[in-house]
């Protein structure tokens, strides 16, 4: 069963990035919605990627989403993290695209298109990381 | 499966002579006409070299390549290094010198359009590492990103090209053993080559491919570039020039880059695709095809011109997404294709023929780009040590991939353009 790490590289939060973070902390997965166009953005930016505009706002996703590709890593990028371990690109329901790790399923079940939800965990000093786990486990 | 090189590229793209967009372009008007690439050279390629600087590496190339050129350093006022640009200017006291900032194939370009607009007369393009790679427990440092959200997960590129790679795989059916089949092929032209890192470490077959352990799913260890140090360096020059040169003149008959954002920052979605989108083809999974069109048409070339195609090789699969990126198979058909061994050593297309980043050289991340080329202009000249593939005249190079969101194509060849 592929589990969370701990332990794992982090870079340093900026003034952009902060309000991600902390949801994260505070138990929200949070995105950037434009008020102008609607677009979802994910990673934080200060333009919208679907019109250029500035009017951005936070908004809570409700944390599900479908696999769309995923990779077993079984040669870490570093001793830091433990394998095997399923890094994944997951389309949110709410439009935009996440990069992730999948846990709580089998490294041989995991599928295109399996519904996943979010999943908050620590992995040593202040940083929580969204992990993604199966919605129907 | 029939495959020819008679048959007009997929998509609908004329092959041998399109002219398309170019009916006013009169031939001296080629961008490069005036510019012929006059010598080449590859350091020693090993896992290490001791002693060696990137600098130092650097630095032997480029004096390997002006001595291919007939050339020395009193003869060049242009540099391209990329980050050792400025040193070498410095250090070698070549100033005052035009000084390029472009990466990979873009560098030869780049130099290439200094010569024909008059800023400089001869240019080096070189690059080399060494003594880089030190922490061996950890993955290159070149393919370690450090994004915000992307290093808690664990990517490094292996990973990131195994996310494009899956997609092709959930779309068209492409299998394990079709990469394989690349990764058996690439690594028995560097068994074969004398130069290689890995010179006779095969000969391999697809199975022994698979046996190896895995790294991340689909690829396994031999489906992967290995790395190593080493540096190379090209040297270009006016075309008026060439009869005081050395070896045989080659020119640059069309390059072209695509780029769809930073590399390693964003999710490397296959269905990535951005406004300038001709039709739903053209996203980040074929990367390169545009690329590809232009580099063609600039050299007022089709696909059914070219005798080889030094493809850049940092997974198998890629590969296998650039041979349908650049139009010499169909969307999905890029697994039957190497399958039928289109890409063998005497195929209608042998591909990445010194071995590649998998067997030949992955020193670092700029030498082994600026190595594809070097191998292209070996071809046609007719020099290469092993899998010199008969009467080459007109060879493609290529860099860059999709898991990195960019990919380069250059065209080479013996006729002026």
């Amino acid at each position: 069963m592929l589990e969370p790490q701990t332990g794992v590289p982090l870079n340093p939060v900026t003034p952009l990035t902060a309000p991600f973070w902390d949801g994260c902390a505070e138990g929200e997965l949070r995105y950037q919605r434009c008020t102008a166009c609607g677009t979802a953005n994910f990673t934080p930016t200060d333009l919208c990627r679907g019109c250029t505009s500035r009017e951005l706002e936070w908004r809570v996703s409700a944390g599900l989403g479908t696999v769309y590709s995923w990779t077993v890593v079984h040669r870490p990028v570093t001793p830091s993290f433990t394998t095997p371990y399923a890094v994944a690109i997951v389309d949110l329901d709410e439009g935009y695209r996440m990069l992730t790790n999948l846990i709580g399923v089998e490294a041989d079940a995991v599928r295109e298109g399996m519904r996943v939800r979010v999943d908050l965990h620590g992995v040593g000093g202040e940083r929580v990381l969204p992990y993604f786990r199966p919605q129907f486990p | 499966m029939g495959h020819s090189r008679g048959v007009p590229g997929p998509r609908g793209q004329s092959d041998k002579g399109d002219r398309k967009g170019h009916d006013a372009m009169a031939p001296e008007s080629h961008p490069y006409r005036d510019v012929v690439v006059a010598g080449v050279f590859n350091t020693a390629q090993a896992r290490r070299l001791p002693g060696h600087t990137s600098a130092s590496i650097t630095v032997e190339a480029v004096h390997g390549a002006l001595a291919d050129a007939g050339l020395g350093l009193d003869d060049v006022d242009g540099v391209s290094a990329a980050d050792l640009s400025a040193r070498l200017i410095h250090d070698l006291r070549l100033g005052p010198a035009w000084r390029g900032t472009q990466y990979g194939l873009g560098m030869i370009a780049e130099a290439a359009l200094a010569i024909s607009a008059g800023m400089c007369d001869v240019a080096v393009v070189a690059s080399g590492e060494a003594g880089i790679h030190t922490d061996r427990a950890a993955t290159a440092p070149w393919t370690r990103p450090e994004n915000e959200f992307v290093i808690p997960w664990g990517l490094f590129t292996a990973a990131e090209f195994a996310l494009v790679a899956r997609r092709h795989m959930i779309e068209y059916g492409t299998t394990e053993d079709q990469m394989a089949t690349v990764a058996a092929t690439i690594r028995n032209n560097g068994h074969a080559n004398p130069e290689a890192v890995y010179h006779g470490r095969g000969p391999y077959t697809p199975a022994d491919i698979r046996a190896s352990r895995p790294i991340a799913e689909p690829f396994h260890l031999l489906d992967c570039a290995m790395t190593s140090e080493g540096g190379c360096a090209l040297v270009l020059t006016r075309a008026d020039r060439a009869r005081d040169l050395r070896a045989t003149p080659v020119y640059l008959l069309g390059m072209a880059a695509d780029s769809y954002g930073p590399a390693y920052q964003h999710p490397p979605a296959y269905d990535l695709a951005g406004r300038t989108a001709r039709d739903a083809d053209d996203r980040a999974g074929t990367v390169g095809r545009r690329a590809a069109d232009r580099a063609f048409r600039t050299a007022r070339l089709g696909r059914t011109d070219v005798d080889v195609l030094e493809l850049y090789d940092p997974f198998s699969f890629e590969v296998i997404r650039q041979l349908e990126a650049f139009g010499f198979c169909a969307p999905g058909e890029g697994g039957p294709f190497v399958a039928d061994g289109h890409i063998a050593p005497d195929g209608k297309y042998p591909a990445t023929t010194d071995g590649g980043l998998m067997s030949y050289s992955h020193a670092g991340s700029n030498p082994q780009m600026l190595q594809r080329a070097i191998r292209a202009v070996q071809q046609v000249r007719g020099t290469c040590a092993s899998t010199q593939i008969p009467g080459a005249r007109v060879a493609l190079a290529s860099a860059g991939g999709s898991g990195a969101l960019f990919n380069q194509v250059a065209l080479f060849g013996t006729e002026r353009p």
